[in-house]
């Protein structure tokens, strides 16, 4: 007998390639092997998904590294006979697009994330091994301070935490302020609900972070880092306490680093988890023992902030950044992604996508690439609703954004927001105006009191939004709650206020008709506002056994042993519990 | 450690590793396995399954190098391993149990056998 070399075919077993295939891949390979009598050489692997689900089914051939896309049954007779028999490729099933944004066919460009995933982070020669340190190394002996800024600026980076702004222009700001001491800063207070990627870049690989605030520091005139952390992060602070011993261990922190002569130290501050304390003012108030509540703008920190000196405030991931673009150069960094966004961001995937994850992309990339290769489509093969960009100070995008190049621009012109990057998918069963609901209550929470407009004003919009989801409101309100949207936007003191009415607004700009459906027909076309639901008993199957009745918390069911039953609707609450009870199937919701 | 007193010292110490590591891949233990440990891998269950790895290896007379990692991105496929052997390139397997790491170890470590669950790198690094 022939002897073939040893292959796995690795089928992909993700949802959407399951959906799309008609018939069972794995079994019909099997089988086919077995008729060519190959199955003793190649194996069938069942694989995770491959990332390319808009051109499943996919398999690869390993270990020659084929991919084939859009595969049927009816491909595996020519994929058997020229591929695994004869070593030649079927080029009409090969995948080779290659994307621009990337240069290669995967569509993920890992720069802040390059660590993460690769070395301990808790060892800090492993990092050193992949080149750590060498970007300060190379600013403290090549590079003036205004060198190092003047690269920065040219590479286009601009801020992670949500902002935009330039930080090599930050930096340079800095870097003029006259001060007898300034201070960088690391924003690692990460409150958007759904967002995670600043703690897994500190988790994943800390040395970066720091090897970068002392780059800043040199760029700068510091001397001194502080990290502003939330307490509830403590496994990301365990690692960060480490890697701060490790580098002053081997001299990377501390005085005359690298034997230029250059002191920089950094010392972690905690946070107590208020979401407002992201906000830099609030933030620096917070590390100096005062309450976390933020103040007007100017002066901006990069003047006057903590103590009153000059101190530059970055974001974790902008930091993270720093080091790859100071070892490959400001040339290379802006080579990738679009005009005015250079370089990659880091998204948090959550919601109602199949492929939760943490996902890093070159600007450009567009929503639909995110939401259907990377995130591998809607879960349980529903439909994609919106994804709402930014947190709760983003807002919402629909169908009509999906082929929208992801940048810092083009989110804000669409309604939303590119945020710290958090991505929350949602499908056809979520209420949007629920959805406004919720980030409401989020800010209500959230808000520090300080001014008038976000700590009534928000708590207003809450309460009308409440009333809507609750069959209450009237059309009436619908107005109210767009003009006072506007007004605490356009009064409130810091960011949190002035961008808190924004899951509403866009809601109302792109679901309007959801909007009065609650108050016009009063109903919840997602049917997920419960206020909206009546439980009905159906005459033909009710048996009047009694049951429904019995278990009912609030006795809203009434009827005679063996006669049909019916539920009162003014005391129903809505419970479910005879639905869940009744062995019949006579309950039914409208 | 002594303090790293220049660039030159830097640079050295990097070789230093990266030839260590060389050595060790091909004289102390040739395989390298790492496991996702940011918080939501530890969540997902990949403690118990780096406890196992590094006491059943010794035992089944297998030298390999077990270290934690953070994340690596596929949280809906928590716990995550990532193997290297030689001459093959590094392979990841995600919705790992003790019974799959079980069988990672049997099939792949010493066969050189897939198994499922493995999942297809989708990015590239800019290093
Ligand atoms: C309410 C509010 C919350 C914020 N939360 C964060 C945060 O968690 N992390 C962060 O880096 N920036 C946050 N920011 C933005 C910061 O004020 C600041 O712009 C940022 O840290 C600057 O760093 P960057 O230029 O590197 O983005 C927040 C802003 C506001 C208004």
């Amino acid at each position: 007998m022939n002897t073939h070399k040893k292959r796995n075919i690795l089928i992909c077993q993700g949802s959407t390639c399951h959906q799309v295939a008609k018939e069972n891949l794995i079994d019909a390979f099997k089988s086919k092997l077995k008729e060519y009598q190959l199955d003793e050489d190649v194996k069938v692997v069942q694989s995770v998904c491959f990332n390319k689900c808009t051109v499943g089914p996919n398999i690869i051939i390993h270990p020659d590294n084929v991919e084939y896309s859009t595969v049927t049954s009816d491909d595996i007779d020519e994929i058997i006979m020229l591929h695994l028999l004869n070593d030649k490729i079927v080029e009409r099933l090969v995948y080779n697009q290659v994307y621009e944004n990337s240069g290669s066919d995967k569509k993920q460009y890992r720069i802040a994330l390059r660590n993460c995933g690769f070395i301990d982070p808790e060892v800090i020669v492993d990092y050193i091994e992949k080149n750590g340190y060498a970007a300060l190394g190379k600013c403290l002996t090549e590079y003036t301070p205004q060198q190092v800024i003047d690269e920065i600026k040219a590479s286009g980076l601009r801020g992670r935490g949500g902002g935009g702004f330039s930080t090599g222009l930050k930096w340079e700001i800095t870097s003029k302020s006259e001060a007898d001491q300034k201070y960088v800063v690391c924003n690692a207070d990460e409150g958007d609900p759904g967002a995670f990627m600043d703690r897994s870049v500190l988790e994943g690989d800390p040395h970066s972070v720091i090897e970068a605030m002392a780059i800043c520091g040199y760029a700068i005139g510091a001397t001194k880092g502080i990290v502003y952390i939330r307490a509830e992060y403590p496994l990301a602070i365990k690692r960060l306490q480490i890697a701060l011993k490790q580098a002053k261990e081997y001299g990377l922190l501390g005085r005359d680093i690298l034997g230029t002569g250059f002191e920089f130290d950094i010392s972690i501050k905690y946070g107590a988890g208020a979401f407002v304390c992201g906000e830099e003012t609030a933030l620096i108030h917070s590390m100096e023992g005062l309450r976390g509540e933020p103040t007007l703008k100017p002066p901006f920190p990069s003047v006057s902030g903590y103590l009153g000196k000059p101190t530059n405030v970055n974001n974790v991931e902008t930091f993270a950044n720093i080091p790859a673009i100071i070892n490959r150069g400001s040339k290379w960094f802006a080579s990738i992604g679009t005009e005015k966004s250079k370089g990659t961001k880091v998204f948090a995937l959550a919601g109602k996508v199949n492929n939760v994850g943490l996902v890093e992309v070159p600007m450009g990339t567009t929503l639909r690439e995110v939401i259907y290769d990377i995130g591998g489509g809607i879960k349980d093969g529903k439909k994609f609703k919106a994804v709402q960009t930014g947190g709760p100070s983003g807002g919402c995008l629909t169908e009509k954004h999906l082929d929208l190049p992801i940048d810092f621009d083009t989110l804000m012109a669409a309604g939303s927001m590119m945020g710290s990057g958090g991505m929350i998918i949602m499908d056809e069963d979520d209420c949007m105006v629920s959805m406004a609901r919720f980030y409401l209550e989020f800010t209500v929470e959230e808000s520090c009191g300080k001014c008038a407009p976000c700590r009534i004003g928000n708590k207003r919009l809450h309460e009308m939004l409440i009333k809507i989801c609750d069959d209450k409101g009237s059309e009436e309100d619908l107005m109210l709650l767009k003009n006072l949207s506007t007004v605490v936007k356009d009064t409130s003191l810091c960011g949190l206020g002035q961008t808190s009415p924004n899951p509403i607004l866009s809601t109302m700009e792109n679901f309007y008709d959801e909007y009065l459906a609650h108050v016009k027909d009063h109903k919840c076309p997602a049917g997920q506002c419960k206020s909206f639901q009546r439980y009905y008993i159906s005459e033909q199957n009710c048996i009047g056994c009694m049951v429904c009745a019995r278990n009912c918390p609030v006795n809203a069911i009434s009827g005679e042993k063996k006669e049909v039953h019916i539920i009162n609707q003014e005391t129903c609450i809505k419970c479910g519990v005879c639905m869940e009870k009744c062995k019949f199937d006579a309950i039914y919701l409208n | 450690m002594p303090i790293i007193k220049s660039i030159q010292e830097l640079k050295s110490l990097r070789e230093e590793i990266q030839n260590k590591r060389k050595k060790d891949f091909s004289e102390r233990h040739p395989i390298e396995i790492k496991v996702a440990m940011a918080t939501c891998g530890i969540a997902s269950g990949a403690k118990p399954i780096f406890d196992f790895l590094i006491e059943e290896l010794p035992k089944r007379n297998i030298a390999a190098n077990v270290k934690q990692t953070g994340c690596m991105g596929y949280c809906y496929a928590e716990p995550t391993l990532e193997i290297r052997i030689p001459n093959q390139d590094p392979v990841v397997f995600g919705y790992v149990d003790l019974k799959k790491a079980d069988e990672i170890i049997e099939k792949f470590i010493k066969k050189g056998e897939l198994v499922d669950g493995i999942i297809p790198i989708n990015y590239i690094v800019a290093n």
